[in-house]
């Protein structure tokens, strides 16, 4: 007996199976993505540990901090060790050391970069090849080493323990970065586009600032932030070249912590924290402009 | 140099006759850049390689004047043992930092690849933290996270049945701290190089390795004879970049070691830092950080070769 249900049976059986193959495979691929994911958030979480860390101390009071068994959430919260961190001698006249340096740095180095990345990005002319070689190549050299002669160099022209020596040396260091990634942002940048600006009745330098400069922002702020953290992060020169504590930086008045007085760590983890926060901030503040541009103009060349 | 050629000439537009401004223009833009690199970076490596063929002391410090010796100071480090043991330090040292770097943000850019857009904003973001976060301050972290008291790493190590590490002074032996260098050195390298292989490898062309795909590639070969290749001349990068941030380290174990490493925690930056600014002799100084330099330049003279034909290709 030939039954059309039989038929029907197969094809149901048929398609039950398939159904159950696919639902196999996409099981399989679910599971196996699943498992990125995992992976990923345990990179993430090994990876950020530290940090919270620093963060979590910061805000335990005393003896929560030093306790055998560690406490992995700051209950109960304290502020202490931040009053501690910002009313220890010299906290607020560093602050504005570091500010001034990475600011004046910044404003400078951005100024000479882009005009320096416009001139190898638009111009052929002799020497050319010359200066960008050289643009490499001092990148390649460690300021470490540099540090002996810097130091003899600005103590002869009376510029140690002053600011302006510890600004001059972080420009020299950003500027080849710098102009290195501008000059592939500006490249990228058809010179056509300023010309028929041009044509449309904008002068020379209407045009630069209306289509070429927009256009290089991203690029700014990438060699922005990166000049930021270079300069805000700086350790050894500022060791070397500023002596008095109320003419140092940040990063040396939070390394006197530990050289000085011996840990204490809750107010070092809170001076930490207020040491790294400005980096974030910055970050996060101009990273909205930056639309792949961290990478953009450095891996194009 | 494509670029000039491709770029019509700005300078020819009709408003402007004067030929001699129109070659000087450029000169004038690259100017300040030219005169802050050669006075704050080039002038001092002159003058670091003329230092170390001189005594130079306190004496010759406040008189402004060194005293020729010629290669003294080279025939003096080339027979110190210290030295020797300082080389040889930091470029193991230097291996095991570079190579841990590069293999471990290699897989994790990797991985990047592979997880839902959210798992990958949140992993990108962790990266960003660590990326931002001052030496010093990871510095002074890691000191109170390997501290031997209090340090919540011995705590951890002790509970996983590691072993007994209460008390544990990480840097007594120095094969253990200079691991605890290793690790500090490597966690604070991974962002950069992770962003930027990743940023490689979003430029990798996917129909190539759908090809090599269905040609019957496993993943392995895959990345091996497909993307690694591709991503050449940015792994090149990183490791030259790395490779001169690490055999150069001075920072972390300095201020790890309270700013009085003892000689097994000397690398090559710290030796010339205690030559010239601990024992006031710049000259013997100076030769021990023109040995460093020399030692980079052979390491990247391949990089600098390869950016500057890229360059001239773009």
């Amino acid at each position: 007996m030939i039954a059309p249900g039989t038929a029907q049976g197969v094809q149901t059986g048929r398609a039950r199976a398939a159904t159950q193959v696919g639902l196999r495979l996409n099981l399989g691929e679910r599971t196996r993505q699943l498992l990125y994911d995992a992976t990923g958030l345990a990179v993430a979480a090994v990876m950020l540990f530290p940090i919270y860390w620093m963060v979590a101390t910061a805000f335990k009071p005393g003896h929560d901090i030093l306790s055998l068994t560690p406490k992995w959430i700051p209950a109960p919260f304290t502020l202490e060790n931040f009053q501690d961190a910002i009313t220890r001698p010299y906290f607020l006249d560093d602050v504005k050391n570091s500010v001034i340096v990475v600011g004046v740095m910044l404003v400078l180095g951005l100024t000479i970069a882009f005009l320096a990345a416009v001139g190898t990005a638009r111009f052929g002319f002799k020497g050319r090849t010359a200066f960008l070689v050289m643009i490499i190549g001092v990148q390649m050299v460690p300021l470490n080493a540099l540090i002996i002669p810097l130091y003899l160099m600005l103590d002869r022209v009376g510029q140690t323990d002053a600011l302006p020596g510890v600004i001059a040396v972080y420009l020299a260091v950003v500027l080849p970065f710098m102009i290195w990634t501008l000059r592939g942002f500006v490249a990228n940048i058809p010179a056509e586009l300023e010309e028929s600006a041009m044509i449309d009745g904008c002068s020379r330098v209407g045009a630069f600032f209306r289509i070429t400069f927009p256009l290089v922002g991203p690029g700014l702020v990438a060699t922005a932030i990166f000049g930021f953290i270079q300069a805000w992060n700086e350790y050894i020169v500022a060791y070397v070249l500023l002596s008095s504590p109320n003419n140092q930086t940040l990063t040396i008045w939070l390394a006197s912590f530990t050289t000085n007085h011996g840990p204490q760590w809750g107010p070092l983890m809170a001076g930490a924290t207020l040491t790294g926060v400005p980096v974030v901030v910055f970050f996060l503040v101009l990273q909205r402009y930056l639309a792949g541009g961290l990478t953009a103009g450095a891996v194009k060349g | 140099m494509g670029v000039a050629i491709v770029t019509p000439d700005l300078e020819s537009a009709p408003r402007r006759p004067g030929r001699v401004r129109t070659n000087l223009l450029p000169y004038a833009l690259i100017g300040p850049s030219v005169a802050i690199i050669a006075g704050i970076l080039a002038f001092p490596l002159g003058m670091l390689v003329w230092l170390s063929l001189q005594r130079y002391g306190l004496r010759e410090l406040i008189a402004h004047a060194g005293e020729w010796v010629g290669a003294a100071n080279y025939q003096r480090i080339v027979v110190d043992p210290l030295f020797h043991q300082v080389i040889v330090r930091s470029l193991l040292f230097t291996l095991a930092c570079v190579g841990l770097t590069v293999i471990l943000s290699t897989l994790i850019a990797l991985l990047l690849l592979k997880v839902s857009q959210a798992v990958r904003v949140i992993v990108m973001s962790a990266l960003v933290f660590v990326w931002t976060t001052p030496v010093i301050v990871s510095v002074d972290i890691w000191q109170w996270m390997f501290d031997y008291e209090f340090g919540v790493i011995n705590y951890l190590l002790t509970q996983l049945h590691v072993g007994n590490f209460i008390h544990h002074n990480w840097f007594d032996n120095p094969i253990q701290g200079w691991s605890v260098f290793v690790v500090i050195v490597v966690w604070g390298a991974i962002p950069f190089v992770t962003i930027t292989l990743f940023a490689g490898l979003l430029q990798v062309p996917s129909d190539v390795i759908d090809a090599a795909h269905v040609d019957g590639a496993g993943a392995w070969q895959r990345f091996w004879f497909v993307t690694a290749p591709m991503l050449k001349p940015i792994f090149l990068i990183v490791t030259c970049l790395s490779t001169i941030w690490d055999f150069g380290v001075f920072t972390q174990i300095y201020v790890m070691l309270n700013a009085r490493p003892s000689a097994d925690y000397y690398t090559i930056a710290i030796y010339a830092y205690r030559e010239s600014f601990g024992v006031t002799q710049y000259g013997m100084g100076a030769a021990i950080a023109v040995v460093l330099v020399l030692v980079l330049v052979v390491v990247t003279f391949f990089y600098v070769r390869e950016t500057v034909k890229v360059a001239e290709i773009a």
